[in-house]
């Protein structure tokens, strides 16, 4: 069994990102950047897969420019066994993002396609959605469980009211959510042999794609600031406050 | 112009997330349908024609849609969008799993989790975590997305009364079939709609100890919530979870217990009204954004913070 994973290149997840003076953008500049954790745990699925031999190869992918590379090359660390980089300096919108996929998954053949169910830059949480319906696959997003019986995958999905399980035939295209795994760190002979595994680079245009941006940022304001209010004292003090002052309890 | 809603319901009743939906397509500005796709959901129907500013609901009833199962539902969504020029649902679990998959069919972009109307084109969305507003403009020939409840205000629920036109489409995928669902079931208010929240963090130490916010929750009528620590933990199931990842919420009250205040959760909370910060560590980045900030051992003063309520 083949597995596909998109993996994408964000801003570490600790990072605070401000707002540029102008208001045009976040300010990126020396940020560190890291994997999307979401995607981490997909490549985690995908190696554990292969540790109990239910899948034979993993493919990792991601659409952008040069850089990205690294995040592939942990992907590759983490138990990748090759990658495939898809050049773009623009920054595509979720439709080409899943375009690009659609075309990989077409000449590749996987039988599963594990995506991240967000991106913490954009907080998107549609790209799997859409590649799968451009590949007219099922879907199952958020998922926190995922199990492989032959060609049917069962899989059990965070959904707002608690948790939903779905059998789906594969091909099938997963999104992970935060408790599907734990995943492993890369040890460092890994990160060796990393580099020695198989990085592709093809551009859009090599897979018959055009990459667009439908979706323009016209600008970026901060969040209304809070500020911090005060310290009380005591429950009382508490108590007085929220019934006299802010009025919020009887 | 021309909207098409998809309405959030569980078979019985219509969410009222979908009357903040009806909010941002009035704010849009144009005829609106509701679309109630489900089983044995004709009482949703009814419940739906009464709500404001809603033209007319069209009932799609039949098992193939009775789990909002995305490959379904959005051929039927499909099929309706030649009228319409927006398509929109709540930014819910079930809205961000079945919009993109039709913005996709449509050949279109979407976007989620909208929280500003500007004009039929231009949006507000958060990013990053919500340390940043971003307004988008989106160029596409049909706009798909998923809104935000909490920052719209609902139209009213009643004094209408929209036609019902059944439809009869039924879109039945081979490859995808439902098994079984673990829904919470509690007796208290829906953590997203709720007027106050009292959240427990991975200060709280174990399950059995939310019972102490439980008990306090009940005496204000508020809905129960938690840190992604707390679930992880196992300490409460996955749907309490707030934040960036999680669930948005925005009641008059937010009461933070044992939480430390991790961006991600931020992200889900601080467009409270009034936040409430128990703590014991003074430095806590909660106390950034509480309006009252108690420094003490959440074992001590929750129990006498229930017993003075
Ligand atoms: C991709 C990603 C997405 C995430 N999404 C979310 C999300 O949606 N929601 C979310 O919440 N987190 C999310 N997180 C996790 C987030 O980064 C934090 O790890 C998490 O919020 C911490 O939870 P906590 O505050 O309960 O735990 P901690 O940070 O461990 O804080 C516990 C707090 O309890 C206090 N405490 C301990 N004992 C007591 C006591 N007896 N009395 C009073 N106070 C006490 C401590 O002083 C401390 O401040 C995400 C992380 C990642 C990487
Ligand atoms: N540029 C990209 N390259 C590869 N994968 C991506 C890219 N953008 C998004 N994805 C995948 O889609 C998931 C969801 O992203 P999003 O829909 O942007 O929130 C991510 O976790 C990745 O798995």
């Amino acid at each position: 069994m083949k597995i596909l994973v998109a993996v994408k290149r964000v801003i570490d997840y600790n990072v605070k990102v401000r707002v540029k003076a102008d208001r045009t953008d976040v300010d990126l500049a020396n940020v560190k950047m890291a994997l999307n954790p979401f995607c981490e745990i997909a490549v985690e699925e995908a190696v554990r897969l292969k540790e109990q031999g239910v899948a034979s190869e993993i493919l990792v992918v991601s659409i952008g420019s040069k850089p990205c590379e690294e995040q592939l090359r942990t992907a590759l660390a983490l138990g990748a066994d090759r990658a495939l980089r898809v050049d773009t300096d623009v920054l595509p919108d979720a439709l080409s993002v899943a375009r690009v996929l659609a075309k990989v998954a077409e000449t590749e053949q996987p039988d599963l396609i594990l995506l991240g169910k967000q991106s913490i830059d954009s907080d998107n949480n549609q790209t799997g959605q859409m590649l799968a319906a451009l590949l007219d696959r099922p879907q199952a997003t958020f998922a926190s469980e995922v199990k492989i019986d032959g060609d049917q995958l069962q899989v059990t999905r965070e959904v707002d009211g608690g948790l939903q399980t779905l059998n789906l035939k594969m091909p099938a295209v997963v999104t992970t959510d935060l408790r599907l795994n734990e995943p492993r760190y890369a040890s460092l002979p890994n990160i060796m042999k990393a580099k020695k595994k198989p990085l592709e680079v093809k551009t859009p245009a090599d897979l018959g794609v055009s990459i667009s941006s439908q979706i323009k940022l016209i600008s970026v304001e901060p969040p209304a600031e809070r500020s911090a209010g005060i310290k009380v004292g005591s429950v009382a003090e508490l108590v007085e406050k929220l019934r006299n002052e802010a009025k919020v309890i009887a | 112009m021309s909207i098409l809603i998809l309405a959030e319901h569980d078979n019985q009743t219509l969410k009222p997330v979908t009357l903040n939906v009806l909010a941002a397509a009035g704010e849009i500005g144009g005829d609106i349908t509701l679309l109630v796709a489900g089983h044995g959901c004709q009482a949703v129907a009814e419940q739906a024609a009464q709500a404001a500013g809603v033209s007319r609901v069209l009932l799609a009833d039949a098992p193939a849609y009775a789990h909002q199962l995305a490959e379904n539902v959005s051929k039927l969504l499909l099929n309706l969008a030649d009228d319409y020029e927006h398509i929109l649902a709540a930014a819910t679990t079930t809205g961000k799993n079945i919009l993109p998959r039709v913005a996709a069919l449509l050949g279109v972009n979407t976007l989620t989790d909208v929280l500003g109307v500007e004009s039929p084109k231009r949006f507000k969305r958060a990013i990053y975590a919500g340390n940043a507003i971003a307004t988008v403009e989106i160029d596409e020939p049909k706009v798909v997305m998923t809104i935000r409840g909490t920052a719209f205000d609902p139209v009213a629920a009643t004094g209408h009364n929209a036609s019902i036109t059944q439809l009869d489409q039924v879109y039945e995928s081979d490859d995808v079939s439902f098994r079984h669902e673990a829904l919470a079931a509690s007796d208290r208010p829906e953590l997203t709609a709720a007027r106050i929240v009292v959240s427990g963090g991975r200060g709280l130490g174990n399950g059995e100890n939310f019972d102490l916010l439980y008990q306090m929750a009940d005496k204000l009528g508020a809905a129960v919530g938690a840190s992604r620590a707390a679930v992880d933990a196992g300490y409460v199931p996955n749907d309490m979870q707030v934040g960036q990842t999680g669930k948005m919420v925005a009641p008059e009250l937010y009461i933070a217990v044992g939480i430390s205040g991790a961006i991600q959760h931020l992200a889900g909370m601080k467009d409270s009204k009034v936040i409430v910060a128990i703590n014991k560590d003074e430095e806590a980045p909660i106390f950034q954004v509480a309006d009252y900030g108690l420094v003490a051992d959440l074992f001590d003063a929750v129990p006498e913070l229930q017993a003075s309520l």
